[in-house]
């Protein structure tokens, strides 16, 4: 299945005002893999995320999807391809109604109509938010547009899933349903996060980004306990394997 | 503050009411946009001194409305707002003409009255009817209207994205407006000059936020049209309601119904 490997080969960008974002960013990601790219702010998620649809293109390296590389003229394809959630979901949702929303793409992808509205409709059924499809999508509560901007992107059948920040702004409960709904995917997923919990629970391999470069790639497990590799990075222990300050307030106590 | 909230709330009148299921919104949109126009028309056509002739055309927004559900408190506001436009254009034909053409009663009324009235009805009456028609049918669907009838999708793309970005320009401004008068204490902040300031970044907000709307909208394969699942399919009323309405244009036009109806009630009919 060498058609969902991501690839990405010395990976170089600089921003038009000179800032270099990304210096050589080199992975590999194969068929079905959950990854996490973490890193401190400012580290090139959201500008390597950005590459991975060709919102960016490289000043030097390839970006390669499948067999594809990632030029001007296999943008179409590769869009197709690669859905991409983005981390505000108010910038990707933009049509009258919720389910013209979710159809915008299927129906630029130029399906039949009544493969669209199948498309739409198990889109929204997948993230639970059927009961809303007339509605404004600007009337909905943050929760709910996620799981919609999550509908609009799978409406697609993409068959990997690129999410920049996808808990951020989520209480607890919608937190919850948003990573067992990621659990339930087999796409090949690529998330960049900064709730490690969440990268610790949904991927088995985490990408560290430091200063544009790959500070290390590995398991998750083993990367976010490691603190050789979070403490340079100006990352933390994810809150669940850090100790329990309450149970460790006690245990002095006694 | 909290009026500029309102304010801003209101922006979205026109899809709310567009939204709703009315007979009118189940109009096809072409339909509505060719009554409206040769509605439009028909009201230009009338000479300068005519206001009875006119007063019967009213039915057609009024129609519009009630089909619509269209509330006339938004609609007289609306129109208060276009207002001065045809109050200024206007505003100089009672001095310029001053000859007298009709008397009321023993008052002789000069032809500058006359026009001014006739082109404050005129703007009421296409003003309110283009009103209830949007209302009755959404920015999105009269564009969908408007390309099946053959304007080009670069115009109507451009109708509708403009209008979509009236609602992120208004968002980024009101993230501004509430973040400058947090900070000043309730006093004018810095006054005027921080304004100047706040529209040069709020400029840069929007175009920022604007690209990453292209962006999200280019990952899911726009390319120029905004295409949509449900077709358009001219139905028997569609059809009833072309035909009948350009017909009661066309016949109003030619029979003086206002003069008709006050010569039957003055008893002329003798």
């Amino acid at each position: 299945m060498s058609h969902h490997i991501v690839e990405a080969t010395d990976v170089r960008y600089a921003y038009s005002d000179g800032t270099s974002a990304l210096n050589g960013v080199s992975f590999r990601i194969t068929h079905g893999e959950a990854v996490a790219i973490v890193g401190a702010n400012g580290a090139g998620k959201s500008t390597l995320l950005g590459h991975l649809v060709g919102w960016l293109s490289p000043s030097s390296g390839t970006i390669r999807i499948g067999d594809t590389i990632l030029t001007q003229q296999t943008l179409a394809i590769i869009r197709r391809t690669v859905g991409m959630v983005f981390q505000e979901p108010d910038d990707q949702l933009f049509m009258p109604t919720v389910f013209e929303d979710v159809a915008f793409g299927p129906v630029n992808m130029g399906l039949p109509h009544d493969q669209v509205h199948a498309r739409v409709a198990s889109a929204l059924a997948t993230v639970g938010m059927e009961h809303l499809a007339h509605r404004p999508p600007y009337h909905l509560s943050g929760g709910e547009k996620r799981a919609v901007a999550i509908a609009t992107v799978l409406a697609m059948s993409p068959d990997i899933l690129v999410m920049d920040e996808p808990s951020s702004g989520l209480d607890p409960r919608a937190r919850r349903r948003l990573i067992a709904l990621l659990m339930s995917f087999e796409h090949t997923r690529i998330i960049a996060t900064h709730d490690l919990d969440l990268a610790l629970e949904l991927c088995p391999r985490t990408i560290v980004l430091h200063k544009g470069q790959v500070a290390a790639d590995g398991p998750t497990a083993k990367l976010l306990t490691d603190p050789a590799v979070l403490e340079p990075c100006g990352l933390e222990k994810p809150l669940s394997l850090q100790g329990c300050p309450v149970c460790a307030a006690t245990g002095r106590q006694s | 503050m909290a009026n500029i909230h309102v304010k801003a709330a209101e922006i979205g009148w026109l899809e709310r009411l567009a939204s709703r299921d009315t007979p009118l919104g189940r109009v096809d949109p072409r339909v509505k946009l060719i009554t409206t126009l040769a509605f439009i028309v028909t009201v230009l056509s009338y000479g300068k001194y005519q206001i009875a002739a006119l007063l019967p055309l009213a039915v057609y927004p009024l129609v519009l409305m009630v089909m619509g559900d269209v509330p006339a408190r938004f609609l007289i506001r609306k129109l208060l707002i276009a207002s001065p436009f045809a109050i200024f254009v206007g505003l100089f034909n009672p001095l310029l003409d001053r000859q007298p053409v009709l008397t009321l009663g023993s008052y002789p009324i000069a032809g500058g009255w006359v026009s001014y009235a006739a082109i404050l009805l005129r703007f009421v009456l296409t003003v309110s009817a283009a009103l209830a028609m949007m209302a009755g049918t959404g920015i999105y669907n009269i564009c969908r209207g408007m390309e099946r009838l053959g304007v080009p999708s670069v115009f109507t793309v451009q109708v509708l994205l403009l209008y979509r970005y009236l609602f992120v320009l208004m968002d980024e401004g009101l993230r501004m407006v509430r973040a400058r008068a947090l900070r000043s204490a309730g006093n004018r902040g810095m006054g005027l000059r921080v304004y100047g300031a706040m529209l040069g970044s709020l400029l840069l907000r929007t175009l920022d936020r604007a690209q990453r709307v292209h962006v999200a909208m280019c990952c899911r394969g726009f390319d120029g049209h905004v295409r949509t699942i449900q077709s358009l399919r001219l139905r028997g009323g569609d059809v009833v309601f072309l035909v009948g309405w350009l017909g009661l244009f066309v016949m109003l036009r030619l029979v003086d119904v206002a003069g008709l109806l006050g010569a039957l009630l003055t008893g002329a009919g003798r």
